[in-house]
């Protein structure tokens, strides 16, 4: 057993890495899911004193760094690096011990971010976690309002997640650069390792504004620098651009890896190609080039002038005709299908219909004057969760179902798929449909309780419950996963009868992925050795 | 279940056909991508906070043209180009001698910045929590300084592997290490323009 560990340690195998990168995913989901289920059950009725407000604060600020920078991030590394050389016929990665690098570095920011539990001191004294909400906004994390060590541990732990997420993109870009088998044109490769070019490239551009911001903020902290001092003219809001520069198209580098699954999965589970190839990857570059000029949406209520809030509104409304566009793209892969629907098409299929509300949702948010009136309450919780739980998680919970055969050799149990997936949906829509609803009716975000009598109460309470369901959907995944490692029906290359080049090696693949290198001629480079009377390539 | 398929090799490709970019030159770029966007956002900081310090010193009472820095740090990219060519025609003592030179460049550059700011400091007063200019003028000048640290230290490495008859055969690594340096002096020229044209 110890050399089972040591193995796993010192590993510098993309598959191996992947793994580690999702199972840590999933371990801070179900943190961040604790941390969330508090937060419910402190607000499930009015003036309620489960939790006092010093804790209830830093709950939101641990879930929601958590969830962005714990959960999504390295679900978006786990992806890439165990799917990415699969696919594009490659034996490792471009760098594998810059990709284990890039592992642990976010790994020791994950446990940073948590030490903070024991070690941090803020206003409450020691074991303070930090408590300034996930974008941090100045003055409040200057040193006269933040102090202590609580918010020193938030800036640390960034800095080093993003350390690890710019190099394990880089590697990303690099392999699907560089590393593609032969025969692979760009024309060529699937969708997956597109989405995940295209994400990997936005984190260059991305990530650069939080750490210099994050710098600057410690500079403020520590040497006594007024970059966001505003007692020495510095400016509060220069932090709020520089953080929803990231923040904005962070959302789509969480968004798009689930994109990037969604696109694998739809077509084989409705046995057609997926339709209208190029306009999908034109309208996934189309989102990386405009998700990165609308940052400024999120601060409608700052007091811009006029002209930049017609700008950001047009500009965000924008970025739902590519949006739209994937959404055609797959309802048009599904048209006419011979649909299978086993759990990772459900979960699919869940995704359309919820991302399309959350699109909506962000239409409305995008107008400024209705922004005004909703901004910092429960409409905008309600919005990104729809985005982020809605369409985001539905997506991966698919993606787990479809290739845990391929990671383990082991089908995961159908029964208890299906079991998650409703119990998952159901708990989905009572909390997140609620809260929209709170939130137009004035509910505002981040408050720890609230008065009776002003019509928030059922809703809340509804909310609550519906967590129930999500744990116990989640819990039938925990269970699926554990009995499917010890006695799970044998998956076989091919479960699914997919396309793609990582269902042609064996399950779980050999450390050199291919024992020869696989050379391809179209897209789907399966269906041709599937079937020579009919192959792709004749009319690619 | 379907059966299992196997991949073959049909040959219609030949490898000498399938040629991708370098990985490590791809890397390196992007790199740079990412680098050239954090410089980018410390760029705007300063631009922004010019003229609005509530006190003195102002960028115009106490900063002077680094002529001398500038033509040395400038002068060290064509020395390494040089370095670098004498690697790839394997004559090592020409590739040792002028990554020296490089090097010496390169603190001699890093001499100036520290006296310049020895001076600022003494003189008139002026540390990065002053004012918005010394927290603006000390974070952007020190990020790209870190990064002529970073550079020499590297050469540094690459000049004692030198020395000990290792570098044979490395050119292309290199190379790499040599755009880096190139990337560093053109960082300078955008910082020198904003810091000390621009902005005085």
């Amino acid at each position: 057993m110890p050399s089972r560990l040591h193995e796993w340690i010192v590993t510098v195998d993309h598959k191996r890495l992947g793994i580690l990168y999702i199972a840590t995913a999933l371990f801070f989901f179900a943190v961040a899911g604790v941390l969330a289920a508090l937060m419910r059950l402190q607000l499930a009725y009015p003036n309620a004193t489960f939790l006092p407000p010093d804790v209830f604060n830093r709950l939101f600020t641990m879930h929601g760094t958590t969830m962005v920078f714990l959960v999504g991030m390295p679900f978006f590394a786990g992806l890439a690096n165990y799917l990415t050389p699969l696919m594009i016929g490659a034996r490792d990665m471009a760098f594998p011990r810059l990709n284990a690098f890039g592992f642990w570095i976010f790994l020791f920011g994950g446990i940073l971010l948590y030490m903070s539990y024991v070690t941090g001191e803020g206003l409450a004294g020691h074991g303070t976690a930090p408590d300034v909400g996930w974008f941090a906004y100045a003055p409040l994390t200057e040193r006269a309002f933040s102090r202590g060590t609580s918010t020193d541990y938030w800036i640390l732990s960034i800095i080093l997640t993003g350390i690890g997420t710019t190099a394990s993109s880089i590697n990303t870009i690099a392999t699907i650069v560089s590393m593609r088998c032969k025969g692979m044109t760009l024309a060529k490769m699937p969708l997956f390792a597109w989405l995940m070019l295209v994400v990997s490239s936005m984190v260059l551009f991305i990530l650069p504004p939080l750490t210099a911001g994050q710098i600057m903020l410690l500079l403020d902290r520590y040497l006594g620098a007024h970059f966001f001092d505003t007692q020495a003219g510095g400016s509060a809001v220069l932090w709020q651009h520089f953080f929803w520069l990231f923040g904005h198209p962070e959302v789509y580098v969480l968004m798009l890896p689930g994109f990037a699954c969604a696109s694998e999965i739809i077509p084989v589970f409705s046995r057609k190609p997926m339709f209208g190839r190029p306009a999908m990857i034109g309208a996934t570059i189309g989102i990386g080039m405009l998700s990165s000029g609308v940052w400024a949406h999120h601060m409608f209520t700052v007091g811009m002038t006029a002209s930049s809030n017609i700008y950001f509104a047009v500009a965000s409304m924008a970025v739902g005709i590519p949006t739209g566009i994937k959404i055609f793209n797959w309802l048009g892969t599904m048209y006419g299908g011979k649909i299978r629907f086993d759990t990772p098409m459900l979960f699919c299929v869940a995704f359309l219909f919820q991302f399309l509300i959350a699109g909506l949702t962000g239409v409305m948010l995008a107008v400024a004057p209705f922004d005004w009136q909703v901004t910092d309450s429960y409409f905008v919780v309600a919005h990104f969760h729809y985005v982020l739980l809605g369409g985001l998680l539905f997506t991966l919970f698919g993606a787990i179902y479809y290739w845990f055969p391929k990671a383990t050799g082991k089908m995961l149990s159908e029964k208890l798929g299906k079991w998650h997936f409703w119990l998952l949906v159901i708990g989905f829509h009572l909390t997140f449909d609620t809260l929209h609803f709170a939130g137009t009716l004035g509910m505002p975000r981040r408050i720890y309780t609230y008065a009776p009598g002003r019509g928030w109460d059922t809703l809340n309470l509804v909310a609550s419950i519906g967590v129930i369901f999500q744990a116990a959907g989640v819990a039938c995944l925990v269970w699926n996963i554990i009995r499917s490692l010890r006695k799970g029906e044998p998956a076989g290359n091919d479960p699914w009868d997919g396309w793609t080049l990582e269902w042609a090696t064996s399950s779980p693949p050999p450390e050199y992925n291919f024992a020869v290198s696989p050379e391809v001629r179209s897209s789907r480079p399966l269906w041709d050795l599937k079937h020579p009377e009919d192959p792709d390539w004749r009319y690619e | 279940m379907t059966p299992t398929v196997s991949l073959e090799q049909t040959g219609a490709i030949r490898q000498s056909e399938w040629v991708l970019p370098d990985r490590s030159r791809v890397a390196v770029l992007c790199l740079f991508t990412t680098e050239f966007t954090l410089f980018s956002i410390f760029v705007v900081a300063y631009i922004f906070y010019i003229g609005k310090s509530l006190s003195g010193p102002t960028p115009s009472q106490v900063l002077e043209l680094p002529v001398w820095a500038t033509i040395c740090l400038l002068s060290s990219s064509i020395t390494v180009a040089v370095a670098e060519r004498a690697l790839k025609g394997e004559q090592m003592q020409r590739f040792q001698l002028w990554t020296g030179a490089t090097i010496l460049l390169g603190l001699e550059f890093l001499r100036n910045t520290a006296v310049e700011w020895t001076h600022l400091i003494r003189d008139f007063h002026l540390t990065i929590s002053t004012n918005l200019f010394g927290t603006t003028f000390y974070s952007l000048v020190g990020l790209h300084a870190s990064h002529v640290v970073i550079g020499l230290t590297l050469l540094l490495v690459t000049l004692i592997l030198g020395l000990r008859g290792s570098m044979r055969g490395q050119s292309r690594r290199f190379e790499l290490l040599a755009w880096y340096w190139h990337f560093v002096d053109a960082v300078w020229v955008a910082v020198f323009t904003v810091v000390y044209v621009i902005g005085r």
